[in-house]
């Protein structure tokens, strides 16, 4: 039982990590018709940031003050790398949707490349306080620290996001142009500053979930290529979510992350089946579109 | 026109057919241990070139002719490399069952996953291709009853090939020219196949469906001919790659990253036109081999960092270099030349044009 719980919550946390990197890609889609394929280096450079402000300010502030601010640089890292290449490369291909696509695979590529070439291909360690690799006792189980981090991030990112989306002006014109671009301009409303928007809100997103799935799941360990092999469970989340749909990805998010920790653990244990995992969530994802195309929170396919 | 292309494609080919015969060397253009024309380190390089050509042209068939964005060829490849690699060095196959096997293992798993593919279509459609080579990936890595030898790959025996074909160091000349041949048999099957009536149904697929639906044509089964036979192509590439490199690897032969370079092939030469594919091909490959042979030269390491770390890094100067085409090059290489050779011949190219049969696929 406590096996159960324990599993069950770092099965959360990954989900949360996984809704964080989903999100943005979702709303990214929703508004401009991109598959964004450079999120997994927006990660990448989120972790990487967050390595840098580690590294040079653990010496002088200390573990937990380097971490807060480590966390910070992730999310203005991934920020401030999407705003430039939607302002960049993006911009300019405005109403070349296939254009876009190939042009954030190409930028993915170069920059893990240069990522490859200034820091090398091998992991490099962020150094962390000693509490985030403990754990909390509850109850009858040991649940570690760093899951709280990611939960906790997690949810205060869907109510802060859910919040901005129906309250404010920039997110209601947002979620207006997810349901009818054309409507949008036609009303006026400068629709490219929302798009860049969105490229910063998500990139901001996914640097924080770089950062995180390093210090989580990967023993703070952080490589040129991991936000690439993330990219690939966050389409799945999108695309059994519903394309567009925040609240899909987060109720997505959550059966992947917890999916793929129960069968690693309860069946990926016996020799053989190690890769069991991540071969069910393609598995339900394939079931997921045989029986509803549009996925669960969907409108259009 | 058309006769002339033919007349220079030939001739192209008779260069390439008695390539391995000469034995001058050339300075810049192959570098370094490469610089023999006949060495076996260029013929690899050579052979690289054309089976990925072959595979390119293949793909392109999907994406360019019929409008389907799919993100996952190396599935198929990736099953060529290793049922044939299996059958060779696990079950000690002769070479023809373990092709036959080869091609009938990609036939039944391209009809089955096409078929679930294509009940969506545009990105969803582009995402589950690309789950599903990613799940294949999983499955080589897993290693079930230890047959693909997981993450170290499996070395591919020479025991049962024919002599003419085994070993990547003496038989150099001959993987050439298997290459070689693959190359022009896939082109021809595309040729073929996009200038017969089914050809014309997979682009009116790509300009107009639903049209087609009312038409009384299902589009679905052509989808689906499209899906297979671009898959059994990319499965052949797969095996030429086995037997020219000699051991299969999950990272080199399964993972995402090979669809992409696939896709930057197509995408750099100019979809749509089949021999764009080809010239994409060849210019990725041999650009890939070249900056990876050049970086290693010991008068690359006294270059400053700020120019050595970009320059030493091949994935870096590829992925601006697509970047920049995408950019300012809208229909590849093929589209380019078009606007040269505009007059000549209006039909040819037309980039912008091409760039957006994609768009469409996507928008539906």
């Amino acid at each position: 039982m406590s096996a159960f719980l324990v599993i069950t919550f770092s099965g959360l946390a990954l989900g949360s990590i996984y809704f964080l990197a989903a999100s943005g890609l979702s709303l990214i889609y929703g508004l401009m018709d991109i598959l964004n394929f450079a999120h997994g280096l927006f990660m990448t450079l989120g972790a990487y940031a967050g390595y840098e402000v580690a590294v040079h300010l653990t010496g002088s502030l200390g573990a937990p003050a380097s971490l807060a601010l480590a966390v910070l640089a992730s999310i203005l890292g991934g920020a401030l790398a999407a705003g430039i290449t939607e302002v960049l490369l993006i911009r300019p291909l405005y109403g070349r949707p296939v254009s876009q696509i190939l042009v954030t695979i190409g930028l993915d590529l170069a920059v893990v490349g240069l990522l490859m070439g200034g820091f090398g291909s091998s992991a490099l360690q962020i150094p962390v306080p000693i509490w985030l690799l403990e754990a909390t006792h509850l109850g009858s189980v040991d649940l570690p620290n760093a899951s709280f981090l990611a939960l906790g991030a997690g949810v205060v990112v869907l109510l802060v996001l859910e919040w901005f989306l129906r309250r404010t002006r920039y997110g209601i014109i947002i979620r207006a142009g997810v349901e009818n671009r054309e409507m949008v301009s036609a009303l006026g409303i400068d629709v490219g500053r929302a798009f860049t928007l969105v490229f910063v809100i998500g990139g901001a997103m996914a640097g924080l979930a770089g950062l995180l799935y390093a210090l989580v799941f990967s023993g703070d360990l952080i490589a040129p290529a991991q936000g690439d092999s993330l990219l690939i469970f966050a389409f799945i989340v999108v695309v059994i979510g519903g394309l567009g749909s925040i609240r899909g990805s987060a109720v997505a998010a959550l059966i992947v992350g917890l999916l793929q920790d129960y069968t690693s653990f309860y069946i990926g244990g016996h020799p053989g089946w190690a890769e069991i995992g991540n071969l069910s969530v393609v598995l339900l994802l394939a079931i997921v579109l045989e029986i509803r195309p549009r996925g669960l929170f969907g409108a259009v396919a | 026109m058309k006769h002339r292309a033919v007349v220079v494609a030939l001739l192209v080919l008779l260069v390439f057919i008695f390539l391995p015969f000469a034995g001058f060397s050339v300075p810049w253009i192959l570098p370094g241990t490469l610089n023999v024309v006949n060495s076996s380190g260029t013929l690899i390089v050579l052979a690289l070139c054309f089976l990925f050509a072959g595979v390119a042209v293949g793909y392109d068939l999907m994406i360019g002719f019929t409008g389907l964005l799919s993100l996952g060829p190396v599935l198929y490849f990736a099953s060529g490399a290793y049922v044939f690699d299996i059958a060779i060095s696990r079950w000690n196959w002769p070479l023809v069952p373990a092709l036959g096997l080869t091609f009938g293992v990609a036939f039944v798993l391209a009809v089955l996953l096409g078929a679930i593919a294509l009940r969506v279509d545009g990105i969803a459609f582009a995402m589950v291709t690309l789950a599903f080579a990613q799940a294949f990936y999983y499955l080589i890595e897993n290693n079930p009853h230890n047959l693909t030898g997981g993450d170290t790959g499996l070395a591919l025996s020479d025991l049962r090939l024919p002599t003419f074909l085994s070993g990547a160091v003496s038989n150099t000349r001959n993987l050439y020219w298997v290459a070689l041949a693959f190359l022009v048999v896939a082109f021809l099957i595309i040729w073929l196949v996009t200038e017969s009536v089914t050809g014309h149904i997979f682009v009116a697929i790509r300009e107009n469906e639903r049209r087609l639906d009312v038409l009384g044509i299902r589009p679905f089964r052509f989808k689906l001919a499209s899906f297979v036979l671009s898959s059994l192509i990319a499965a052949g590439g797969g095996v030429i790659f086995i037997l020219v490199i000699g051991t299969a690897v999950p990272s080199t032969v399964a993972s995402t990253s090979v669809t992409i370079s696939i896709l930057i092939m197509v995408v750099l030469g100019g979809s749509g036109t089949r021999w764009g594919a080809v010239m994409g091909a060849m210019v990725y490959v041999y650009l890939q081999q070249y900056l990876l042979k050049v970086s290693g030269e010991p008068s690359f390491t006294t270059l400053p960092a700020v120019l050595r770390v970009p320059l030493s890094q091949p994935q870096f100067l590829l992925g601006a270099l697509f970047v920049l085409f995408v950019l300012f090059v809208p229909g590849g290489i093929a589209g380019l030349t078009a606007r040269v050779g505009y007059k000549r011949d209006a039909s040819l190219g037309k980039p912008r044009w091409r760039s957006m049969s994609i768009a469409k696929a996507l928008k539906k």
